[in-house]
């Protein structure tokens, strides 16, 4: 396996570039030709504590993190040591080496830098290096760096000592660097690169291990892009131009990202003083004829729960992005969790509906953002996209070709003030724009914007006539309800109609089926690859539309198979509890592998996972994930 | 051609235009002060001669939240204390709308209160209509953010140990442009200050005194009243913070000894609204931005044009 990927890790603290840099040095490989996949780590806080980037590149497709890494890259933080001693890692100085081995595989390479760090802390390390055949190079890259001017370029000097162990070609580095850094200190950085690079080369032997970089080539052009571009970017070219928002972990990348644009495009973004005024200025924006979002995450989006009623009841369209961490309440701000579906599902009161997008890669969070305002547009309903932390953050390469869409700015089932004088009113002039009698019958009855002459209406959380005055009359909420409900139908109609917004991948008439939901789908995937080959017989639906659940579909998955797997990163398995409740039965053949540590799941956690439990049926030996076998068993 | 064609019609108004052809859903009790709120808008509305289509009315909730059933607009009901940011986003997103944004003491200055010093502080270009009676009337009688020290309600039954809440002075220290408070049995400065608050270009705020006869047991509860413009006895100049601020004070001391004072207290002529700041710098279109949705002749632009080159 050494060969055929470099999985290249960075650790240090927050604050010393390791983002940066290993964007970066991404980029570099993505032009080279290579496929990348990158993985954050990272502590709620600004300055030092442990962090981490992966970057795994491959000439084959790549669709997780992988299993463990074979390249460690260890810096050190200068924080720890200045101003105050104790002030950042205090006695912790050599994290970055010591809380990175576990997972480094056998033959792999470790760099780290002897300025900052030093291995005969570590107890066990030379024991370890021995057992684990790991080829370690202690580089000053520090007192480097300080040659050249500033510390910080001890980032660079890890680069350059990188590309001359992996074998990777300068010139890659060099066109990014020059493209990403200003004059000033692009030379300096040039520098030190090149000098780290002919030090190891000179002073060392690079081929005393085999952790070499691939090669590959694209066929097409790619651009490197994460789950928070691809929403930004899907929602720009759906025509969204209104935005409002509070800063919260991790949805305000996508926050920060329309922040950023949408001015230059004519549109508005408003940072706000809370999540209820967020989303009830998205309300207030969409009414008033624009095409708007907010958003936020777990904790944030508790307080949109009435704003998220209020757009049903008053038929007004909106999308909001939910960006899941791990909870309850505010619990772990930085790390990935699939525990908010059953709080986006059921959040706000009374018979409630809104429509639910789980993108399960980039390029679909970008597909699947643009479905849910069209969606949301076109039936006056709210809609919801629905990510984690791990699909938010991490950077893969996509085709450029797939953002190549043509723009779709139309407001939906809206009315020109042609049209409005056609349709009907009341005595007094007031537009019927709760009529029972839609013109398509699917429930929505297209809607007037403020200013329009001859539309005015009004638009109430309480319960209406037609024309938007409250009514309490039981014929009234009875047709009002099935309105609203009629557009539920049709939506389960489209979306079930195509039906692409869900993934399968495998063997097709293959014995067991896994089935997911979201960010977990590029992993499963692989380890579907992985079983297959090594003998069994496995597929999987990756399931991205969480409200209308697909349930046609999923319940021929279930059919097609033996037994199936629900494998998704919470305690409480919400995601087969949807599945039971909505097929309605198929109990007994549901058994699930969650995992909630703080981390994703590894390829290897599903494969093991999988012969321990369902082959083997044995007791599950791993710690990290936990099975909760099928219903009856 | 604009896809809004009400907007700017300026054709003649008559106040009976506001009036809706269905008989709302009565929620407003006989000798309500929300008729006098009712009564001022619809003269001021008519006078300014904006057509109903023209005019949004977001409203929160409680018997203000009502005001939409009585008054013919393009309307939004919307939640508990939320009618500020609706009608803020509204505003941004089509300058052209004559917003006004009302609701009660609590919807306004409770659960509301947020958002109440937010938009101030932003000046958005809106007017807010506070219908203040100190109390909360739709849930029958409870005690509200501007009920007086010692009011005794079902939920306060050994009467409130909390100070009222001082509305004006409030609005002026997060930073409302135009502030005023009037009531309703005065209905003809009523008219006249929303008048004025309609066309002020910035945040203007009403404090609109309305007697809960039901509630408050006294259907003269702001009887009599004094017009500080038109009294001699209180001479200070609306555009300095600082008479203003001393006013407010004087003013917001005096409801509770009986004395009830209503007028303008503040008018910054001279500060540029939210919506002028943020075209300023650069962060909101000049043409209205719902305007362009109707546009077909608009050129959509689109990531792959725009901001894939830095991946790449």
């Amino acid at each position: 396996m050494t060969n055929d990927e470099l999985i290249w890790r960075i650790a240090g603290g927050s604050g010393d570039g390791i983002a940066s840099t290993s964007q970066n040095f991404a980029k570099a490989l993505m032009r080279s030709g290579l496929n990348v996949f990158t993985h954050r780590h990272y502590p709620s806080r600004i300055r030092g504590g442990h962090t981490y980037t992966e970057i795994r590149a491959s000439a084959d497709p790549v669709k997780s993190r992988g299993d463990g890494y074979n390249f460690l890259l260890a810096l050190g933080d200068s924080f720890a040591r200045n101003p105050q001693q104790n002030a950042y890692y205090g006695n912790e100085e050599i994290k970055p080496l010591s809380e990175n081995l576990d997972e480094l595989r056998e033959g792999g390479v470790i760099i780290y830098d002897s300025g900052l760090l030093d291995a005969s802390e570590i107890e066990d390390f030379d024991e370890r290096v021995e057992e684990n055949d790991w080829h370690v190079y202690d580089l000053d890259l520090r007192t480097m760096a300080r040659e050249h001017g500033r510390e910080v370029m001890r980032n660079t000097a890890g680069v350059g000592a990188t590309c001359a162990l992996a074998g990777i070609d300068l010139e890659w580095i060099e066109e990014l660097m020059t493209d990403a850094m200003p004059e000033k200190i692009l030379e300096p950085n040039l520098e030190i690169l090149h000098e780290a690079y002919d030090m190891v080369e000179e002073e060392y032997d690079v081929d005393a291990h085999d952790v070499k970089i691939p090669s590959g080539e694209h066929d097409e052009e790619q651009v490197l892009m994460s789950g928070s571009d691809a929403i930004a970017y899907g929602a720009i070219d759906e025509g969204c131009r209104f935005i409002a928002g509070y800063p919260m972990t991790p949805w305000t990348e996508v926050f920060t990202i329309m922040s950023q644009n949408l001015p230059e495009l004519g549109g508005i973004s408003e940072q706000v003083e809370d999540e209820i005024a967020a989303a009830a200025l998205a309300l207030g924006a969409s009414h008033a004829g624009v095409k708007a979002m907010s958003g936020s995450s777990g904790g944030g989006f508790a307080l949109m729960s009435e704003p998220l009623g209020l757009a049903e009841m008053t038929e007004t369209p909106v999308v909001l992005i939910e960006a899941m961490r791990a909870g309850p309440s505010t619990g772990m701000p930085t790390k990935p969790e699939q525990g908010d579906l059953e709080h986006v599902l059921y959040t706000s009161q009374g018979d409630s509906h809104r429509i639910v997008f789980a993108p399960g890669t980039v390029a679909e969070a970008y597909t699947q953002t643009r479905k849910a305002f069209q969606i949301a547009y076109e039936y006056q309903i709210p809609s919801i996209v629905l990510y984690d932390q791990k699909l938010g953050g991490e950077l893969v390469n996509v085709p450029a070709s797939h953002f190549d869409e043509e723009p779709n700015p139309s407001l939906g089932s809206t009315l020109t003030e042609a049209e409005i004088e056609d349709a009907p009113h009341d005595e007094s002039g007031k537009f019927s724009r709760f009529r029972y009698d839609t013109p398509e019958d699917n429930g929505v009855a297209p809607r007037s914007i403020p200013g329009q002459k001859g539309g005015r209406f009004l638009a109430t959380g309480n319960e209406h006539m037609p024309e938007g005055h409250i009514s309490e009359s039981p014929e009234n909420r009875v047709f009002q309800m099935n309105k609203r409900m009629r557009k539920l139908e049709a939506i389960r109609e489209e979306l079930d109609g195509d039906g692409v917004n869900n993934t399968v991948y495998g063997e097709e008439d293959a014995q067991y089926g896994f089935l997911t939901f979201g960010s977990q789908q590029g992993t499963v995937e692989e380890a579907v690859d992985r079983l297959n080959d090594a003998g069994h017989s496995v597929k999987m639906l990756g399931v991205s539309e969480m409200a209308p659940y697909p349930v046609d579909q999923v319940t021929e998955f279930i059919e097609s198979v033996d037994e199936v797997l629900v494998v998704e990163m919470n305690a409480s398995a919400q995601f087969r509890g949807l599945t039971q409740k909505e097929i309605g039965r198929y109990g007994d053949k549901l058994s699930s592998l969650l995992k909630y540590n703080g981390n994703p799941f590894e390829p290897q956690d599903i494969v093991e996972g999988f012969e321990v439990n369902i082959v083997e049926d044995d007791e599950h030996p791993h710690t990290r994930t936990k099975y909760v076998p099928a219903a009856g068993d | 051609m604009s896809a809004f064609s009400a907007i700017g019609e300026g054709k003649e108004i008559d106040r009976n235009d506001y009036t809706p052809g269905l008989e709302p859903q009565a929620t407003w009790c006989p000798g309500c002060g929300d008729f006098g709120v009712l009564k001022a808008l619809k003269g001021a509305a008519a006078e300014l001669g904006k057509s109903p289509d023209e005019m949004l009315l977001v409203t929160g909730i409680g018997c203000s939240g009502k005001l939409n059933s009585y008054f013919e607009s393009y309307g939004f009901h919307t939640i508990h204390g939320r009618s500020l940011p609706v009608a803020r986003a509204a505003k941004l997103a089509n300058p052209g709308l004559q917003v006004v944004a009302a609701g009660g003491d609590g919807d306004g200055y409770g659960i509301g209160g947020n958002h109440f010093m937010h938009s101030a502080r932003e000046n958005h270009d809106m007017t807010y209509i506070v219908f203040n009676n100190e109390i909360f009337g739709l849930t029958k009688g409870q005690t509200s953010p501007t009920s007086p020290m010692g009011h005794k309600s079902k939920t306060q039954p050994h009467g409130s140990a909390k100070q009222p809440l001082r509305p004006l002075s409030l609005s002026l220290t997060s930073g409302a442009s135009y502030i005023a408070r009037t009531a309703a049995v005065n209905p003809n400065q009523a008219k006249d200050i929303i008048v004025e608050a309609m066309e002020h270009d910035g945040f203007s705020h009403v404090d609109f005194l309305t007697q809960c006869p039901t509630w408050n047991k006294d259907a003269r509860q702001y009887v009599p009243y004094v017009d500080i413009q038109d009294s001699d006895d209180y001479d200070f100049d609306v555009s300095d913070r600082r008479e203003a601020s001393e006013m407010m004070h004087e003013t917001e001391d005096a409801l509770h000894e009986g004395t009830v004072l209503t007028g303008r207290y503040y008018v910054d002529s001279d500060r540029p609204s939210y919506q002028q700041e943020k075209q300023q710098i650069g962060e909101m279109p000049e043409e209205p931005l719902a305007e362009r949705y109707f546009d077909d002749s608009y050129e959509w632009e689109r990531s792959y044009d725009n901001f894939l080159d830095k991946h790449k």
